[in-house]
């Protein structure tokens, strides 16, 4: 692939990655290289392997790896704890949040905040410095202190969940962010807000990961390149005009470059 | 799952309390008779009126059958196999702390509860008991200012004798049930505290129960009796040594509340639960119960239940005076081969009485959390009305959890609400949590936490930040 900064080193690179779930396969040789400033779109049919793509570099237990490789700033990290590969900075957004009944969103977000800031040899923030710099960062995705009062993503709309998520990533300042679906579900208003706060969030040391299914996102937030995904596999990578493409023609000739495989 | 190697290492953790003091103790010899009873009894130099209290109880006991209804798994007591008094050897009589032996005091400070006028906690008065003796109890020429009478309930026998013989066994009769008969016989020490009319107890008064010896049980026996308008908070800890045998607990607890006085009684327990494998630890079969005597009197029972092998325990009220209110706010976490069979009765007697329910049971491991508890509505408490709520959180996939909700109303006009919920920590729940960089243990931790907040807004401030600690303690390791 080709690199808009050459001299850096990549931040992530999957390198011929196989996957499964309780002996079901569903990455099938997954290969790609995310450099500092990069914002890449992945794309494809739902069940193509996005979100489990995503959830495997976060690190979730229930995947197993059969084949290939994830590295992240030049380290192998397949034996890394989530929390370990999240404090080091890397950052999924989830497509469906899920609601921790009983679990302050506030002392959510300033533990992990603090977690992140202890790997990075920063001063962990006590509850009025947090609050100090949560409300700055409310801003950033147009949310009212009241979220923070409340349970984790307990009675959140849809919205709000993927402000939250957003708002998270803000907090935590990640090296890369993997963001799946976060446009899903969101109205053109919203669309617009949580976009404005990735971009305000990434800078040139950062990697994004955009996986989304529409156009509508990708005209707020330009990607360097996109990603075509199906059963497993990127099948082709081009820069924006190939959404653009899939946006008019479908997915359907992905179904036929798979059968002729 | 990926932190299965974490996880053993705090298994193994071990309980921080096992440690046993190496102290010379005067014991009497093992079994149960009637001379065994009038011995405890010469001992402690006792009236005639508790002895025959005693024999009475014991005499009780003897016809009845250990109650198997809570279906608790166990293998049967032998109680010509335990040691009925066992104290550490002292000199005669104690007139100061400086007599007490330094063994005692290091015991006590190395479970967080230093009693030294130095060293001891400045906001809680405590008495603290040893095996079967009160060793020391503090703050209480402070508390005799305001009238507040705060011993051991040996001393109370001698010195308060008509209190303790209008009240000794009138919320909880010699006959009540098994373990409480075996009590009534057999009880060797405990706290005791009166707070005159009017008078709110200037500081909380606290009770640390420490068992010591492998052999002999404990049998402690605690009395507490507000006046009119008067109110009291009192706290309760108990941490015994790991032992591979059980050891048998059987404590009572009598609370008095008259016209609009309050009680508040809170209980940490962490006694020894025993190993992964469920050898050791103790048999913690407790009846604590409160009588609202009076008009408008509150009773409000608040237990963190994490320790003993098996915990059968309903502290209950009995609501006599009309708008009298009783409350129980329980956390229960078992986890390995724990049993806990735990819940409340609440009994409303007069009219408009209230009571409060909250049950939050948190099982992990192998183990299992019930909660059993009874409503009921007698023919006068018009008016009257209940709310319940008990839920049940697992974690991982071999812990069971029951819920046994008893309802009795013979009153059409009052009110019984019951809620009930079951939940179990998922993996995506924790996996969110670790993919914000939270670790492991603490994510379980937060969870559990939050799912008990209920609770814990109704402890004393320093309890519940110790009861927090304390569950995560007990949990780390348990979500594999």
């Amino acid at each position: 692939m080709q690199s808009k900064t050459k001299e850096l080193d990549p931040i992530l690179e999957v390198n011929n990655l196989f996957a499964s779930i309780e002996n079901l396969p569903i990455l099938k040789g997954v290969t790609i290289s995310v450099n500092p400033g990069e914002i890449h779109a992945i794309m494809g049919r739902n069940g193509c392997g996005k979100s489990t793509l995503s959830k495997i570099i976060a690190g979730h237990p229930s995947y197993k790896i059969t084949k290939g490789e994830i590295k992240f700033t030049g380290n192998d990290i397949q034996s890394l704890e989530p929390e370990e590969r999240a404090q080091s900075g890397i950052f999924l957004g989830f497509q469906y949040p899920i609601e921790i009944p009983g679990v302050s969103n506030l002392e959510f977000l300033r533990v992990a905040t603090n977690a992140r800031r202890k790997f990075l040899n920063k001063e962990e923030l006590d509850t009025f410095d947090f609050e100090d710099l949560v409300k700055e960062k409310l801003d950033l995705v147009k949310m009212d202190s009241a979220f923070l009062s409340r349970s984790i993503n307990q009675g959140f709309s849809g919205g709000e969940k993927k402000r939250n998520e957003i708002l998270q990533m803000a907090l935590l300042e990640p090296k890369i962010a993997i963001l799946d679906e976060t446009d899903s579900g969101l109205d053109i208003d919203a669309l617009r807000v949580v976009a404005s706060g990735i971009k305000k969030i990434s800078n040139e040391q950062t990697g994004i990961i955009l996986i989304t299914h529409y156009q509508r996102l990708l005209d707020e937030i330009q990607p360097d390149y996109v990603h075509v995904m199906a059963d497993g596999q990127i099948i082709k990578t081009g820069e924006s005009d190939l959404a653009l493409e899939l946006e008019k023609n479908g997915y359907e000739w992905t179904d036929n470059f798979i059968k002729e495989q | 799952m990926v932190s299965e190697n974490l996880v053993k290492d705090v298994v193994t953790e071990p309980y921080k309390y096992g440690f046993v003091t190496d102290i010379e103790t005067e014991k009497i010899s093992k079994g149960l008779n009637e001379d065994t009873i009038r011995l405890i009894s010469e001992k402690k130099e006792e009236p005639q009126y508790l002895l025959n209290f005693r024999i009475n109880a014991f005499r009780k006991w003897q016809k009845m059958e250990e109650p198997n209804w809570a279906d608790l798994g166990y293998k049967k007591i032998d109680y010509q196999d335990i040691i009925y008094y066992s104290a550490p050897k002292q000199k005669e009589k104690i007139s100061s702390l400086d007599e007490v032996d330094p063994k005692l005091l290091e015991t006590f400070d190395k479970l967080g509860i230093p009693l030294t006028e130095q060293k001891k906690l400045t906001n809680v008065a405590v008495d603290a008991v040893f095996d079967s003796v009160s060793i020391a109890t503090t703050f209480r020429k402070e508390l005799a200012e305001h009238g507040v009478i705060f011993c051991s309930i040996s001393e109370a026998v001698k010195d308060y004798s008509n209190l303790i013989e209008k009240y000794l066994g009138s919320v909880v009769p010699s006959n009540d049930n098994y373990f409480a008969a075996l009590n009534s016989a057999v009880f060797s020490d405990g706290s005791f505290v009166y707070i005159p009319k009017g008078v709110k107890c200037p500081m909380d008064l606290s009770s640390y129960f420490r068992i010591n010896s492998g052999d002999s049980g404990q049998f402690e026996r605690t009395l507490i009796i507000a006046e009119e308008s008067s109110s009291v908070s009192y706290l309760e800890g108990c941490t015994a040594p790991m032992f591979d045998t059980n050891t048998l607990h059987a404590a009572v607890v009598e609370l008095i509340a008259l016209d609009d006085a309050s009680i508040k009684y809170s209980t940490v327990q962490n006694w020894y639960a025993g190993n992964e494998e469920g050898v050791g630890g103790i048999f913690n079969f407790v009846t604590k119960r409160g009588k609202c005597l009076g008009k408008r009197s509150k009773i409000s029972w608040s237990q963190v239940e994490t320790g003993s092998a098996i915990t059968w325990k309903y502290p209950s009220c009995i609501l006599l005076g009309e708008e009298s209110v009783g409350e129980f706010y329980s956390v229960a976490l078992t986890n390995n081969l724990q049993q806990a069979d735990t819940g409340t009765k609440m009994i409303h007697i007069g009219p408009r009485t209230k009571s409060t329910i909250v049950s939050k049971g948190i099982s992990a491991g192998n183990s299992i959390n019930s909660y059993r508890g009874l409503v009921k509505m007698g023919s006068k408490a018009s008016g009257s009305r209940n709310y319940s709520q008990c839920d049940s959180m697992l974690i991982g996939d071999q812990a069971a959890a029951n819920t046994f909700p008893y309802i009795q109303s013979q009153q059409p006009n009052s009110e019984i609400e019951h809620e009930a919920s079951t939940c179990r920590i998922s993996e995506d729940q924790l996996f969110y949590l670790q993919s914000r960089g939270i670790e492991f243990e603490e994510a379980v931790s937060m969870m559990v936490s939050g799912f008990c907040r209920d609770v814990f807004n109704q402890l004393p401030m320093e309890f519940a930040a110790e009861a927090d600690k304390l569950l995560a303690l007990k949990l780390e390791g348990s979500v594999g």
